[in-house]
C-alpha cells in the first residue's frame, strides 16, 4: 500500500542576487523501495525543475550525496523514504561546507586542502621497477590498510562534528583515519615523527575532543573512534 | 573574457583521466583535469569486482602470461578489437598493477597453505604456493582462462582512484572540480582547448591548451536502464563529435548480467567469479545447461542473452518490476561474503533488505541484465589521437582505440583506464612537448560568444515541448529498441524517433529565466548532446545487419567476417544535420596474430566466414612450426606491435614458469 510523504528542503541560490533562504515542500507518493535519491528525482522532473543536488553513483560507494536528513547527516541514496514512519522529511545541506546552491554543497575543496594539508599519499624513498615483481606484503596487513581506505570523503563526519565547526582549519576524522591508514601501510617510510609534523597540533589529532559523532554518522563504519584514540597515543608518545 | 592557458588539458577525472595527467605532470607538463564532480566520487570509483592483469600468483593464475591474457580479449571481443592495442594493453596491466601496489593500493595478498574456495558450486580446497605467500592475490571472472582478476574485496575502483587521484595531488597537478567542458576550440582543423561551464557559479571560461584529451567515460545514462552513475551522459562524446570528430562502434554497448532489481545498481560480477551461481523461479541452476564449458562465467555478452532466453521460456521470477532471475552468493559461505563481497552485501541489504549471506532461498538476490558499458568512443589511433582531429586525444573507457570490440571483458575495464592512461598519456605528453599553437584571440572569442549566444537563446526559446520529457523518451526509445535483443523494424523507428526528438529539442522553453546556476537549462544544452551521441548508438546498431559480441540482430543471427569485419565510424558531417553520417573502417586479417574463429562459448556454428581468416590461420600456423626461440620472439614474428619501451619490457613472474 503506498502513502504520500512530504519532502521539505531549503532553497537558495546564492549565485542570483534576487534568491532568499526559504524552505519548500513537495508531497508525492512514495514507491516500493524508494530512497531520496529516487525521491529527489522525481521531485527535479516533474515538481521543481530548479532543485539542485549532488547524486553521482546512487549506490552509497561515491560519497557525494551527503546531506542533513531529519537532523542527521547521512547520504541520501542510502535514505529509505520508510525510515520515516510519519512520512516527513527535512532536508537541509550539510554545515561546513560552502553551499553551492539548495543541497548542493562543495565538499571537493574541503577534501582537497585536508588531503594536502595530511600528505594523502605514499611517501617512499626508493624507486619501484614495476617490470619486477612485486614488493611482499603480509595478507593481514593489506586486510588492515584496505579496512580504513575504505572511506569515501562523503564529509559526514565533518558535518557531525563539533571541532570542525570551532576550527576552520581542523582536518576531522577523515584526515586523522587517513593518517592512520598510511601510518600502517608497508609502502610508506614516514615515522611517527613525520606524522607528528603533520597532525601533532589542535587542528589535528589533539583537536579532537572524542564526541564521536563521526563514528555515529560513517556510512561505510569505519573504526574511527579506536583509530583517532590510536593515532593520538602514537603522537603523544612523540 | 576569461582564458586559462596550460600544456595538456584533460577533461575528465577518473582513473584514466587522473593517470594520463600524471604522465604528463611527470614531463613537466603544466596540465589541468577538469571533472563534473570531486574527482573522488568519479564512476571509477564504482568499478567493484577487480582489474585483470596477468600476474599468475595465485595457484589458480599459474602459467598465466601476456599471451593467454591476449587470447581471452581477443575472443571477447568477438574479433572485433584490434589486436595491436590488446597487445600493448596486456603487455602493461602486470606494470599498472605493481606501480598502483606502490602507490599504495591495499591489492589482496596471497595467503600460503590450504584454502577452500567455491568452484562449479562446490567446495574446493586448493593450495597456495609458499613462494606467493604476500604477492598479488587474483579472483575468477567471466570470458577467463586463469584466475587473473587481481582486487580489494569489492572495492577496487575505490582504492585505485584514491591511489591514483593522491598520486597526482602528491605531483601538484592543477585539478579542478565541477568545471564542465561544453565545447572544443577548434582552429583550422585543430583542437586548441575548450569551452568550460563552471557549475559552482554557471560562468563560461575558455581553456587553452596545447593539447585536450577526453577522458569522461561511458555514455549509459542514454537509455532508461543502466548501472553507470548519474553523470555518464556521454557529453564528452558529443563535443568530440560536434568538433567533427569520428567516433568508433558507438553501437557495441555492454549489457551486465546481474545489476539488481530495480535499483540498477551493479552486482559485482566478482559474485559468480568467487562462485556465485544463478538461478531461475524454481531455484534451478540454469547456465550450465546453456554454457556447458564456461557455465555462469561465460563472457557477460553471452550471459545476459542466456537469462533473457530463460526468461523467455517462462522460467523468470514475477515481480512489480517484471521478471528477473536470482543470484545466490549464499553457498559462498558468510565468513567469505562479508569479507570479499562486503559492499554487495552493504548495497543488498539497503536497498533491497535481503542478506545475501543467509542461507538459501532467503538471501537470494534479484538480478536482470541492464546497460553497463560503452565499448565504443571517440576513434582514436594506437597512441590515442583522434583519427581526424589534430590535438584531441582520448583514453579509457570515453576512447575507442579499440581494446573491446564488441565485448569487454570483466576486470578489463578498470585495468583498461590505468593502462590506457600510463600508453596514452605518454604519448600525449609527447604530442603537448612537440606542439606549439598560434591562436589568434578572435578564435577563443568566438568559441566562447557562441556558448553564451547558446545559453541565452536557449532561455528565450518560447516552445511547447518540455525538456524533462524529451530526455525520458529517448531513454525509453533506447531501452527498448537498442537493447539487447536487436532488429530492423526497432532500429529503424528509434532512428527516426530520435532525429524526431533531436529536433523538438529546439521547441522548449524553460521555466525558470535565471542564467547562472539553473538545472533545467543544464538539460536543455545536455540532452541534445545526449541525443546526438544515441543517434550515433541507434544507426550504428541499424546498418550493422550481423550479430557480433554484444550487438545482437534477431534478424542476422550469425557474426558475418565476410561483410562486417570492421569498425563503424559515425560522425556528424554538418552542423544543423539532425543524424549522424556513418562510413566503416575494415579489419586486416592478414595482420591478425589470431584469426577469426569461434570463441569457445555462445552459440556454435553461427559464422559466416571470411575466406582470409584460415589463409591467415595457415600462416600462423607455419610461422609457429618453424619458430624456434623464445615466446616472446614468436609473437613479434607474428604481429609486431609499437609500444613505449618501459612498458614493452618483460614481466617478471614467480620462477618465470611461462616460458
Amino acid at each position: 500500500m503506498s502513502r504520500e510523504i512530504s519532502i521539505t528542503a531549503l532553497k537558495y541560490n546564492p549565485s542570483n542576487p534576487k534568491s532568499k533562504p526559504e524552505f519548500k515542500t513537495y508531497t508525492l507518493e512514495e514507491t516500493p523501495g524508494m530512497t531520496l535519491y529516487i525521491a529527489l528525482t522525481k521531485i527535479k522532473s516533474t515538481i521543481d525543475h530548479d532543485l539542485s543536488s549532488d547524486f553521482v553513483c546512487r549506490a552509497g560507494i561515491c560519497g557525494a550525496c551527503g546531506m542533513v536528513v531529519n537532523g542527521k547527516p547521512r547520504l541520501a541514496c542510502k535514505t529509505l523514504t520508510t525510515d520515516f514512519p510519519e512520512g516527513k522529511i527535512d532536508l537541509l545541506p550539510l554545515p561546513t561546507f560552502p553551499l553551492i546552491k539548495d543541497l548542493s554543497v562543495d565538499t571537493g575543496s574541503w577534501m582537497k586542502n585536508m588531503s594536502v594539508r595530511v600528505q594523502s599519499w605514499i611517501v617512499a624513498n626508493e624507486v619501484t621497477d614495476i617490470s619486477k615483481i612485486e614488493k611482499v606484503v603480509e595478507p593481514s596487513v593489506a586486510e588492515d590498510v584496505f579496512e580504513l581506505d575504505r572511506c569515501i570523503e562523503c564529509g559526514l563526519c565533518v558535518a557531525g562534528c563539533s571541532t570542525a565547526i570551532m576550527r576552520e582549519d581542523f582536518v576531522g576524522a577523515v584526515g586523522l583515519n587517513r593518517v592512520a591508514r598510511f601510518s600502517i601501510d608497508p609502502h610508506d617510510t614516514r615515522t611517527d615523527e613525520d606524522f607528528y609534523e603533520l597532525i601533532g597540533d589542535d587542528d589535528g589529532i589533539f583537536g579532537c575532543m572524542s564526541l564521536l559523532a563521526c563514528e555515529d554518522h560513517c556510512p561505510k563504519n569505519l573504526p574511527l573512534q579506536s583509530k583517532i584514540a590510536y593515532m593520538r597515543r602514537k603522537m603523544v608518545k612523540v | 573574457m576569461q582564458i586559462r592557458y596550460t600544456d595538456a588539458l584533460i577533461i575528465g577525472g577518473g582513473l584514466a583521466g587522473l593517470r594520463s595527467a600524471i604522465a604528463t605532470s611527470d614531463r613537466g607538463l603544466d596540465t589541468i583535469v577538469l571533472s563534473l564532480v570531486p574527482v573522488k566520487r568519479s564512476h571509477s570509483a564504482a568499478a567493484q569486482g577487480g582489474m585483470q592483469a596477468s600476474l599468475g600468483n595465485s595457484i589458480m593464475g599459474e602459467g598465466d602470461n601476456e599471451d593467454v591474457h591476449f587470447s581471452d580479449t581477443v575472443k571477447g571481443s568477438d574479433w572485433g578489437c584490434d589486436q595491436e592495442v590488446a597487445r600493448m594493453f596486456v603487455n602493461t596491466a602486470p606494470k599498472a598493477i605493481r606501480e598502483l601496489a606502490s602507490w599504495g593500493v591495499p591489492w589482496n595478498r596471497v595467503k600460503k597453505g590450504e584454502r577452500s574456495v567455491v568452484i562449479n558450486a562446490q567446495n574446493t580446497t586448493i593450495t597456495e604456493r609458499d613462494e606467493a605467500h604476500g604477492l598479488i592475490n587474483a579472483r575468477d571472472f567471466g570470458g577467463t582462462k586463469k584466475w587473473r582478476t587481481c582486487y580489494t574485496s569489492d572495492a577496487t575502483g575505490h582504492t585505485m582512484l584514491y591511489a591514483v587521484t593522491n598520486e597526482a595531488m602528491k605531483r601538484g597537478v592543477i585539478i579542478e572540480d565541477k568545471k564542465e567542458a561544453i565545447s572544443l576550440i577548434m582552429q583550422e582543423g585543430q583542437c586548441c582547448g575548450a569551452v568550460v561551464r563552471d557549475l559552482k557559479n554557471g560562468s563560461l571560461v575558455a581553456y587553452v591548451a596545447k593539447g585536450t584529451m577526453i577522458a569522461t567515460g561511458g555514455y549509459g545514462r542514454i537509455y532508461k536502464q543502466s548501472t553507470n552513475a548519474t553523470i555518464c551522459k556521454g557529453t564528452g562524446h558529443a563535443i568530440a563529435l560536434e568538433a567533427g570528430a569520428y567516433m568508433g562502434n558507438m553501437e557495441a554497448i555492454q549489457f551486465h548480467p546481474t545489476p539488481m532489481v530495480p535499483s540498477g545498481i551493479l552486482l559485482t560480477e566478482g559474485c559468480r567469479g568467487d562462485g556465485g551461481v544463478l538461478r531461475d523461479k524454481d531455484g534451478y541452476r540454469f547456465m550450465p545447461d546453456y554454457e556447458p564449458e564456461k557455465k555462469d562465467l561465460a563472457s557477460r555478452d553471452v550471459v545476459s542473452r542466456r537469462m533473457l532466453e530463460h526468461i523467455k521460456k517462462g522460467k523468470g521470477v514475477k515481480s512489480p518490476y517484471g521478471d528477473h532471475l536470482w543470484l545466490d552468493i549464499s553457498i559462498l559461505g558468510r565468513e567469505h561474503v562479508e569479507k570479499n563481497l562486503r559492499d554487495v552485501r552493504d548495497i543488498s541489504m539497503t536497498f533491497n533488505g535481503i542478506d545475501p549471506a543467509d542461507e538459501g532461498k532467503k538471501g537470494w538476490m534479484p538480478v536482470l541484465p541492464m546497460q553497463h558499458y560503452s565499448m565504443g568512443g571517440i576513434r582514436t589511433t594506437p597512441k590515442g589521437q583522434s583519427i581526424n582531429v589534430k590535438g584531441l586525444f582520448s583514453c579509457g573507457e570515453a576512447a575507442c582505440w579499440d581494446m573491446h570490440g564488441f565485448n569487454r571483458l570483466g576486470g578489463n575495464s578498470v585495468s583498461e583506464t590505468v593502462v590506457s592512461g600510463m600508453i596514452v598519456g605518454n604519448y600525449f605528453a609527447d604530442f603537448c612537448e612537440e606542439t606549439d599553437i598560434t591562436i589568434n584571440t578572435k578564435v577563443i572569442h568566438d568559441a566562447l560568444e557562441k556558448e553564451e549566444s547558446l545559453m541565452t537563446e536557449l532561455l528565450a526559446r518560447e516552445g511547447d515541448e518540455k525538456i524533462y520529457d524529451i530526455k525520458d523518451r529517448m531513454r525509453n526509445i533506447m531501452q527498448e529498441k537498442v537493447g539487447i535483443f536487436r532488429n530492423g523494424k526497432d532500429l529503424h523507428d528509434a532512428v527516426e524517433e530520435l532525429k524526431e526528438l533531436l529536433q523538438k529539442t529546439k521547441h522548449i522553453s524553460i521555466e525558470n529565466k535565471y542564467r547562472l546556476l539553473n538545472p533545467e537549462l543544464e538539460e536543455a544544452y545536455k540532452v541534445p548532446m545526449m541525443l546526438k551521441v544515441a543517434l550515433c548508438v541507434a544507426k550504428g546498431a541499424r546498418d550493422r545487419t550481423e550479430s557480433r559480441g554484444a550487438h545482437y540482430r534477431e534478424d542476422f543471427l550469425k557474426r558475418d567476417d565476410a561483410n562486417w569485419l570492421n569498425r563503424t565510424l559515425s560522425y556528424w558531417a554538418n552542423e544543423e544535420d539532425i543524424e549522424p553520417t556513418l562510413k566503416y573502417e575494415a579489419l586486416d586479417i592478414m595482420k591478425m596474430e589470431m584469426p577469426p574463429a569461434f570463441r569457445g562459448y555462445g552459440r556454435k556454428g553461427f559464422i559466416l566466414e571470411n575466406p582470409l581468416s584460415s589463409k591467415r590461420q595457415e600462416e600462423v600456423d607455419k610461422i609457429i612450426a618453424e619458430h624456434k626461440g623464445d615466446r616472446y620472439e614468436l609473437q613479434e614474428k607474428l604481429m609486431p606491435y609499437e609500444l613505449q619501451a618501459t612498458y614493452k619490457r618483460k614481466n617478471e613472474r614467480l620462477g618465470d614458469n611461462d616460458e
